[in-house]
């Protein structure tokens, strides 16, 4: 038996030989319904080009003042790290991590992440340790939150927009952005492109 | 694949061919299927993770986390999340004091958005585990796919939990004005971050294969 010509359902363990897919199709489980494995055109191209361009967005969203506020003449300026900052100060060091963490460092590594992994593949190499990698960033990408970062962004602002006068910055724009990059890119790509790349050949 | 005559439910049939019975074990990072061999650790030849035909100690892992969620859940709710200070005058907030003040100022979509993430789905994540965790030990056959989809759904809504989590960090950067407007976190803030993070680990050590292994013992 060909193990390759088959795939275990990760939910239900149900095995299931595997099929080509028509362009845009998806493969379900036979028996619980969960997705298997879909078919995506360009996939290799689109997550890169997406995943280049979420870094470009990235560094322009963590280099700029994402909201300045103004109460009776006194302004602040926030940029994305300065909250995280405050919770260090003000002996938070968890609270910062947890935020760190999931709102710029987790987001970032899958982005860079993908790029290191596909852009070889445009040429047929292959990057050092490629499946270790890959494994990681599939790992994390759980714990990517920039879309509920922009959620609580949105809350904050419409929270403070009674007390005073919120001035949105170019940094926000760009996180605005960057969500739909990071969400496309998720979309795009198929990691079964990558792993049939690393399957040993026997 | 998806042909709709499968049997859902084999009672008395012919068990089903997974992976574990017939001696194979599929990656958790990867998916690829390895012959499981007796003796030692396996690791996946194509992407080097380790194999467990089960995510190890499931139950135990999945109800440790669960229970410490329900303990953090408490202080979570109970202390305050921001110290607000505005013109001069200072007040404590907790998640639902911040959401009744929203709900009486107007701002009733603020307020639902808040009170769904930050109440309503951390504690639906911690009842639709515990239900999954005693189904399984009862050995329950009732509707294996509703509840795989009850699982996927918890695994799929932990993170917007998250967003009280980032509204206190753009107060606390946004509001340093002294006495005039500033915005201090409070303890709760750290209970509620823990409860997001412990019941993500718990929908993560929880697994759904149990939910069918279960069914396959009574047939």
């Amino acid at each position: 038996m060909r193990l390759d010509a088959y795939i275990a359902c990760p939910h239900c363990d149900l095995l299931q030989r595997r099929q080509p897919l028509p362009p845009e199709g998806l493969a379900v489980c036979a028996r619980c319904g969960t997705l298997l494995y879909r078919h995506r055109r360009n996939s290799l191209d689109r997550t890169l080009a997406l995943a280049v361009s979420g870094i470009i967005l990235f560094i322009i969203a963590n280099s700029y003042p994402f909201l300045s506020l103004n109460i009776e003449g006194q302004t602040q300026e926030t940029r994305l790290v300065s909250g995280i900052l405050v919770f260090f100060r003000q002996g938070m060091p968890w609270m910062g991590l947890l935020v760190l963490a999931t709102g710029i460092v987790f987001p970032l590594v899958e982005l860079l992440g993908l790029t290191y992994v596909l852009l070889p593949f445009k040429f047929e190499r292959l990057s050092w340790k490629t499946a270790a990698v890959f494994r990681l960033i599939r790992s994390l990408q759980p714990w990517g939150m920039t879309e509920v970062f922009l959620l609580g962004i949105l809350v904050s602002i419409v929270k403070l927009a009674g007390m005073a006068t919120i001035v949105p910055g170019i940094a926000l724009y760009a996180f605005l952005v960057l969500i739909f990059i990071v969400a496309a890119t998720t979309a795009a790509l198929n990691p079964e492109i990558v792993w049939e790349r690393l399957t040993p050949r026997r | 694949m998806g042909t709709a005559d499968a049997p859902k439910v084999n009672r008395g049939g012919p068990a089903p061919a997974t992976a574990a019975r017939l001696g194979l074990v599929a990656c958790h990072g990867c998916g690829q299927l390895s012959r499981l061999r007796a003796g030692g650790r396996l690791y996946c030849p194509r992407c080097g993770g380790v194999l467990h035909v089960r995510k190890p100690n499931s139950e135990g892992r999945t109800w440790a986390l669960v229970l410490a969620a329900i303990l953090f859940y408490i202080p979570a709710n109970v202390l305050p999340v921001t110290h607000t200070t505005y013109l001069g005058s200072t007040q404590s907030d907790t998640i639902l004091s911040g959401v009744y003040y929203f709900m009486t100022s107007g701002s009733w979509h603020i307020a639902l958005i808040i009170f769904v993430a930050s109440i309503v789905v951390p504690a639906l994540k911690i009842l639709a585990l515990a239900f999954l965790l005693v189904s399984v030990r009862r050995g329950s056959d009732w509707r294996p796919e509703e509840r795989t989809r009850l699982y996927h759904i918890t695994e799929l809504i932990g993170r917007w939990s998250m967003v009280d989590v980032y509204v206190v960090t753009v107060m606390v950067a946004l509001l340093k004005l002294g006495a005039l407007a500033n915005v201090d976190a409070g303890v709760g803030i750290v209970f509620f971050g823990a409860v997001v993070v412990i019941t993500m680990f718990a929908a993560n050590s929880f697994d759904p294969r149990l939910i069918w292994d279960a069914m396959e013992k009574r047939s």
